[in-house]
């Protein structure tokens, strides 16, 4: 059951990092003691810590925005893309997560996604414009509950501290090494310092041992976090089945993903092993199984494809020994024992309605568009023209037949625009010539409390449209609801 | 000494003791917690219906009863009290709305909707989240009613009255027909 599988994680996980952080430990105490003579070691073990806790503070209180920010991911709402909320949410609900995690979309064609967080209470996922094109909900859903297992095992926290781990004792080692090399050996000076103290055998030893500890200790460590890296990832993909009954969706989810040509820009080798797929492997960069944080795409595929007997985690094991022949214990006992079997249930019979590809490439394109704030002018005619967010003029002239346009602006209601009149009546006062671009025009604000109205042009396209403050909103293909909130001055608008 | 040996099993048990209560509670949250959830999931559902009949009414007009048959179902599980008599209304209710999903097929221009399409998809989403949260919700009781059964925690549970809890149940063969809809032509 997940919940003992969570608990046996957390445990595997103090268990390993405390592994880690002895090698650190000791690798500090000894580059001390053989630089710097008897009690040295206690000094090298603090600089060791030392440098271990600033970097970690440094990642846990600014690392998931960091990450973000680097990705040039953008936090969306549910109207820009409905279903995305709905299948996170599903998926929330499914792992029992206590908060719904943050939704970002990454302005990128290559479909790619990852999740990143210090706890499930504050989570974010994230996905690419061009994931969102290329899927069908059942592969948006396999994909989104990958990570919402990510989330639930807490990997991103651990593998966050663990690599922090692994890049302080890179650091110590190199910096011990390197310093070696330069001084042209400190051994020679390290003796001439100690020859009256007379211990010239046991400092040997020492320098030996650390000599070895630094040329080991990176090696050792960073293939145990690639291991831990590499199960973590199974093991979301056994959870990600679990949690949706329908393994199928992410194998064939996992297959687009890897038949993709396009590379992913914003990956570099930090941001990388946090992707659903290793978007470094997939440009075609060799790599080699055993030196890579993801498992191979392949083989992944071809596990959750082996699962015949439910979706529960016991069938995503034996799926895992029939498709690689290692009859590897993956899943803690603890929670095989309490499994029970679960179905895999239909495909979502919606997945048959497919689209042109072109429609698909125009689709991704305008995501990206909206997501940026890009104002969508549909013109008389029907063209619809995309205007950059950076545009100076007020006005722009249609390309096909030439009539000037302007983003459209909510309207006051009726009754309220009576009001106002009587209003303006009262206190007749002029209002300034327009010279500001249209997107924040020095309109006369209506206070909160008018009720504005907008009428929808083309329902089923993107179509933007300046709130009463000037503040461009967009309404997404799928938009539904009856009303939107600026999330400038917070004025509601009704949709119609 | 030998005291000393008593008041340290005393305090030994009565640790013990607490940290087993405390975690029975905490598993009968867990199961309120779950419960709360399938509660918020029906309702949306509940409050989609008017909705979606309202805009299929004027495409559908020779589907009265596929219609009238997902209003009553909706009043009667909203009048349903006790979890039981819930699980079968809802069932009812789901199988009303995967025959009208069926029905659907038949009528292009409603499928063409844009309105309708949204709310297709806010239908389908609900279903999940009710499944998701009705597994949850049972795998929520079946840990409670275990750790309650087995001993020694059975003791605790006997003496501060902790009861097992009902599984939320949905008909097997309703769940089995939702997604057999077909898009195909």
């Amino acid at each position: 059951m997940m919940w003992e599988l969570i608990a046996a994680n957390r445990r595997k996980s103090v268990f390993l990092f405390a592994g880690m952080a002895a090698l650190l430990v000791s690798l500090g105490y000894f580059i001390g003691e053989a630089t710097m003579g008897q009690g040295g070691g206690w000094i090298g073990l603090i600089v060791a810590t030392g440098v271990w806790v600033i970097m970690a503070a440094a990642s846990v209180f600014g690392g998931p925005e960091l990450v973000l920010k680097m990705s040039h991911a953008h936090e969306v709402t549910p109207d820009v893309h409905p279903q995305l909320f709905n299948v996170v949410e599903e998926m929330k609900v499914a792992a029992g997560l206590p908060r719904m995690p943050k939704v970002y979309i990454i302005d990128e064609k290559a479909p790619n996604a990852f999740a990143t967080g210090l706890s499930p209470d504050q989570s974010s996922i994230a996905v690419t414009a061009g994931l969102l094109t290329r899927l069908n909900r059942d592969e948006l859903q396999g994909v989104v509950a990958h990570e919402t297992s990510h989330i639930m095992n807490r990997d991103s926290q651990f593998l966050t501290l663990a690599s922090i781990m692994l890049g302080s004792i890179v650091i110590l080692s190199q910096v011990f090494l390197r310093g070696m090399w330069l001084s042209g050996g400190s051994s020679r000076r390290y003796r001439r310092q100690t020859s009256g103290g007379g211990g010239g055998g046991g400092a040997a030893l020492i320098l030996v041992a650390a000599i070895v500890l630094a040329i080991l200790g990176p090696l050792f460590a960073r293939l145990l976090y690639l291991s831990i890296s590499r199960k973590r990832e199974y093991l979301a993909d056994a959870c990600a089945a679990q949690l949706t009954r329908y393994p199928e969706g992410l194998a064939s989810a996992l297959e687009k993903i890897s038949d993709n040509d396009v590379p992913l820009d914003v990956a570099n080798k930090v941001t990388a092993p946090m992707y659903i797929a290793d978007p470094l492997a997939l440009k075609g960069v060799a790599v080699s199984s055993w030196s890579s944080t993801h498992p191979p795409i392949e083989e992944r595929i071809k596990i959750l494809r082996a699962m015949s007997q439910g979706a529960s985690l016991m069938s995503y094991e034996h799926a895992f020994a029939k498709a690689t022949g290692k009859a590897s214990r993956l899943i803690p006992g603890s929670a095989l024992r309490t499994d029970k079997t679960i179905a895999i249930r239909p495909a979502d019979p919606n997945v048959v309605r497919e689209q042109s590809e072109k429609k698909q490439t125009r689709d991704v394109m305008d995501l990206m568009r909206a997501v940026n704030g890009y104002a969508f002018l549909v013109c008389a005619c029907g063209l619809k023209i995309k205007v950059p967010p950076d545009m100076k003029e007020s006005e722009i002239k249609c390309p096909r037949c030439g009539r000037t346009n302007q983003v459209p602006r909510a309207q006051v209601s009726e009754f309220a625009q009576v009001a106002a009149a009587v209003g303006a009546l009262v206190g007749s006062q002029k209002s300034g010539t327009e010279e500001v671009p249209f997107a924040k025009p020095a309109a006369a604000a209506p206070g909160p409390k008018q009720p504005l109205e907008y009428h929808r042009r083309t329902p089923g396209e993107w179509e933007s449209f300046a709130c009463s403050c000037g503040h461009l909103l967009q309404l997404s293909p799928l938009f539904s609801a009856t009303q939107m909130k600026c999330p400038n001055c917070g004025t509601i608008t009704r949709i119609s | 000494m030998g005291a000393l040996i008593f008041l340290g099993i005393v305090v030994v048990a009565l640790i013990f003791f607490v940290g087993m209560y405390n975690s029975l509670v905490q598993l009968r949250n867990r199961v309120k917690n779950a419960w709360s959830q399938i509660d918020v999931q029906l309702k949306r559902r509940h409050d989609l219906i008017p909705n979606l009949v309202e805009t299929a009414k004027g495409y559908m007009v020779h589907e009265r009863e596929t219609l009238t048959a997902i209003t009553d179902a909706r009043s009667r599980a909203m009048g349903a009290n006790t979890v039981p008599e819930r699980g079968a209304a809802e069932a009812q209710l789901s199988g009303a709305i995967s025959r009208f999903l069926v029905t659907v097929e038949n009528y292009p221009d409603l499928k063409a909707n844009q309105n309708f399409l949204a709310l297709q998809e806010e239908l389908t989403s609900t279903e999940n989240k009710i499944s998701f949260a009705r597994q949850a919700y049972n795998d929520a009781v079946l840990f409670f009613n275990n750790k309650i059964e087995m001993f020694p925690s059975n003791v605790i549970a006997g003496m501060f009255n902790f009861r097992p809890q009902e599984f939320f149940e949905i008909e097997e063969k309703s769940e089995r027909e939702a997604p057999q809809v077909s898009f195909k032509r």
